[in-house]
C-alpha cells in the first residue's frame, strides 16, 4: 500500500528529475515551442517541494491536491493548468484514504488524465503529454517499472508525429522529427514513481 | 549573447521595479506581479485587465492607465501569467461595473484566464472576455489552436479602454472589443531569432541571409523561409497576406510594429513601403502608429496590423489616453 510519505517522495523525486533535466526540456521546447518548458516546470516543482515541507498534508489525496494547486499558481503557460489539473484531479479521486493501492492510484491517475484531455482537447497521437500519460496509466497495474517503460516509449514515439495542439502545432509539418517536451516531462513524472518506491533513492 | 540583466531568474521582477520607479501613475506589486493604475477602481467604469508572457514590452504593462488598461499581469518570459495574478488584478480594479479580460489566443493564456475568471466570479466579480486572434500567418484548421493574437491587442485595449472610460456597460465594452478584433489582421516577419534570458541562445535557427515570413511574437515559425527580401518586397508580401484575408472596405488604423531589435530608421522606411502598397490597393489609412509596441525580446523584424474602422471606432481611437507607452489628448 502507498501512504502519504510515498506521495511526498514521488513529488520530491519528480522535482529532482525536473531540476536535472530542465535544460534538456528547454532544449526540446526550443525546437518546436518557445524554449521555456524546463524553467517553468522547475519553478513549479520547486514550489511543490517547498509547500509539501511546510504544510505536511496527511493523506495521499491531500499531497497531490496541494501539489496541483501549487503548479497552477506558479507555472503559468499551458503546462501550469494542465499539470495542475492532472495532480489535483488525481488527488481528488484518491479521496481521504490514508493508504491507497497501486490499482487505486491507476484509477485515480486515469481520471487525472481525463481532466487533462478535457482541458487541453488532446488525444493520443497529437504529440502532447497525453502520449506518455495514457499508456503509462494502462500499464500501471503491471507495476511502476512497466509504467515507466510505457511512458518513456510513449514520449519517444512522439518524435515522428506532427503536433496538433499547443504552440508546436503552428509548425505543422516542421514539428516532425522532434520529441515532444510535454510528453518528455510526463515520462519523468511517471518514472519518479519507481524511484519513490525504492526508499533509498526516494529520499534524494 | 550579452544581456543587460542581473540573473535570468529576476528579469521580470527587476523590470517591474524599474517600471514602478518610472511611472508614478501606476501601482506595481512586484511580488504578486500585478500592475494597476493608481486611481483604480474608477467608480462607474468597467475595468480592463490583460496580461501575457513577458518579453513583449511595452505590451501589456505599458498600456495601463487612463483610457486603456486598468491592470496588467506579466508572466515569466513568453509564459502566460497564473490565474492568481488575474484574480488579484480583477479584485483590485473592479468598481462593481465588471471586468473585461483581454486575452491573446495562446493555449496557455486562454487556460489561465479561464481559471482566473472562475476565481473572480467566485468573488462576485462580473467578468467578460475578448479573445484576440488577428495573425493571418497561421491559418485556422482542425488541428491548430487557431490564429495567434498579436498587434491587434493594442487596438482592442485602446478602443475598448476608451469605451470603458466613457462609462459604457460591460456588454458594450466587450462587444466593441470583439468588433475591433474581428476587423483586425496582422502579419509579421523575422530577420533574426530572439533569445530568452533563461536559455541564453536563439530560440530558433534562422540562417544569415534568410527571413521567416509570418513569424509569431515568440519566434514561432510562420508560413515559410525565403532568402532575404527588400523592405518593399516584404511590405508587398505582408500587406497582400492581410488583404487576401480581409478585403478592404473601410478606412483602416495602421500599426507598423517593430519586433524589438529593428532600428526605427528601418521601421520608418518599411512604413513608407507599407503606405505605398496600401495606396496601390486603394486602402485609405485613417490613423498610423509606428514603433515598438508588441515586441518579441531582441528579435529583428516587423509586423503590420490593419483594423478596419467605422466612425465610432475612430472616435474611440482618438479619445484621450494616458499610459507609459501610448499617450495623447491629455
Amino acid at each position: 500500500m502507498l501512504d502519504a510519505d510515498f506521495f511526498r517522495r514521488w513529488m520530491a523525486v519528480t522535482a529532482a528529475s525536473v531540476d536535472r533535466e530542465a535544460e534538456q526540456l528547454t532544449e526540446l521546447d526550443s525546437a518546436i515551442g518557445d524554449a521555456d518548458h524546463g524553467s517553468n516546470l522547475q519553478r513549479g516543482f520547486r514550489a511543490v517541494a517547498a509547500a509539501l515541507e511546510k504544510e505536511e498534508p496527511a493523506t495521499p489525496g491531500a499531497v497531490l491536491t496541494l501539489a496541483g494547486r501549487q503548479l497552477i499558481s506558479t507555472v503559468g503557460g499551458a503546462s501550469g493548468p494542465l499539470y495542475g489539473t492532472l495532480l489535483r484531479r488525481t488527488g481528488k479521486a484518491l479521496g481521504e484514504a490514508a493508504e491507497v493501492s497501486v490499482a487505486q492510484l491507476a484509477a485515480a491517475l486515469g481520471s487525472g488524465v481525463e481532466g487533462v484531455k478535457q482541458l487541453g482537447g488532446a488525444v493520443v497521437g497529437d504529440k502532447t503529454m497525453i502520449d506518455a500519460l495514457e499508456p503509462a496509466v494502462a500499464a500501471l497495474e503491471g507495476g511502476f517499472a512497466a509504467a515507466r517503460a510505457a511512458a518513456e516509449q510513449g514520449a519517444e514515439a512522439t518524435t515522428p508525429l506532427q503536433a496538433r495542439k499547443g504552440r508546436a502545432s503552428y509548425l505543422g509539418e516542421r514539428s516532425i522529427g522532434h520529441q515532444d517536451p510535454g510528453a518528455t516531462s510526463s515520462a519523468l513524472l511517471i518514472a519518479a514513481l519507481e524511484a519513490a518506491a525504492s526508499p533509498a533513492e526516494g529520499r534524494a | 549573447m550579452r544581456m543587460l540583466i542581473n540573473v535570468p531568474e529576476t528579469v521580470v521582477a527587476d523590470a517591474l521595479r524599474g517600471m514602478a520607479a518610472a511611472y508614478p501613475d501606476l501601482t506595481v506589486d512586484v511580488e504578486n506581479r500585478v500592475i494597476v493604475r493608481r486611481d483604480a477602481p474608477v467608480a462607474g467604469q468597467v475595468a480592463l485587465v490583460s496580461g501575457g508572457g513577458s518579453g513583449h514590452e511595452p505590451l501589456h504593462g505599458g498600456f495601463v492607465g487612463h483610457g486603456m488598461l486598468s491592470a496588467a499581469c506579466p508572466g515569466e518570459v513568453f509564459t502566460s501569467p497564473v490565474p492568481d495574478q488575474m484574480a488579484r488584478a480583477a479584485a483590485a480594479v473592479d468598481s462593481g461595473a465588471g471586468v473585461l479580460f483581454v486575452v491573446k489566443n495562446y493555449t496557455g493564456d486562454v487556460l489561465n484566464f479561464d481559471m482566473a475568471a472562475e476565481l473572480a466570479e467566485d468573488e462576485g466579480i462580473q467578468v467578460a472576455k475578448v479573445l484576440v486572434n488577428d495573425d493571418v500567418a497561421v491559418t485556422d484548421s482542425l488541428y491548430t489552436a487557431g490564429r495567434r493574437g498579436t498587434g491587434a491587442t493594442l487596438f482592442v485595449e485602446k478602443i475598448a479602454g476608451a469605451a470603458a472610460a466613457e462609462g459604457e456597460p460591460l456588454e458594450r465594452v466587450e462587444a466593441i472589443g470583439r468588433r475591433v478584433n474581428e476587423n483586425s489582421r496582422s502579419f509579421g516577419v523575422a530577420l533574426s531569432a530572439c533569445t530568452t534570458p533563461a536559455k541564453g541562445t536563439p530560440t530558433f535557427d534562422l540562417p544569415d541571409g534568410e527571413l521567416e515570413l509570418g513569424v509569431g511574437i515568440h519566434g514561432e515559425p510562420g508560413r515559410e523561409r525565403r532568402p532575404m527580401m527588400t523592405s518593399g518586397e516584404i511590405a508587398d508580401f505582408a500587406v497582400n497576406a492581410i488583404l487576401e484575408d480581409m478585403p478592404p472596405h473601410n478606412p483602416v488604423l495602421l500599426l507598423v510594429n517593430g519586433m524589438g531589435a529593428t532600428p526605427l530608421l528601418e521601421l520608418y522606411g518599411f512604413h513608407a513601403e507599407v503606405q505605398r502598397v496600401l495606396a496601390e490597393r486603394g486602402v485609405a489609412v485613417a490613423r498610423t502608429l509606428v514603433g515598438n509596441y508588441v515586441t518579441s525580446l531582441d528579435m529583428a523584424g516587423a509586423s503590420v496590423t490593419l483594423c478596419q474602422i467605422d466612425e465610432e471606432l475612430l472616435r474611440l481611437w482618438d479619445a484621450p489616453v494616458r499610459t507609459p507607452a501610448l499617450r495623447w489628448g491629455m
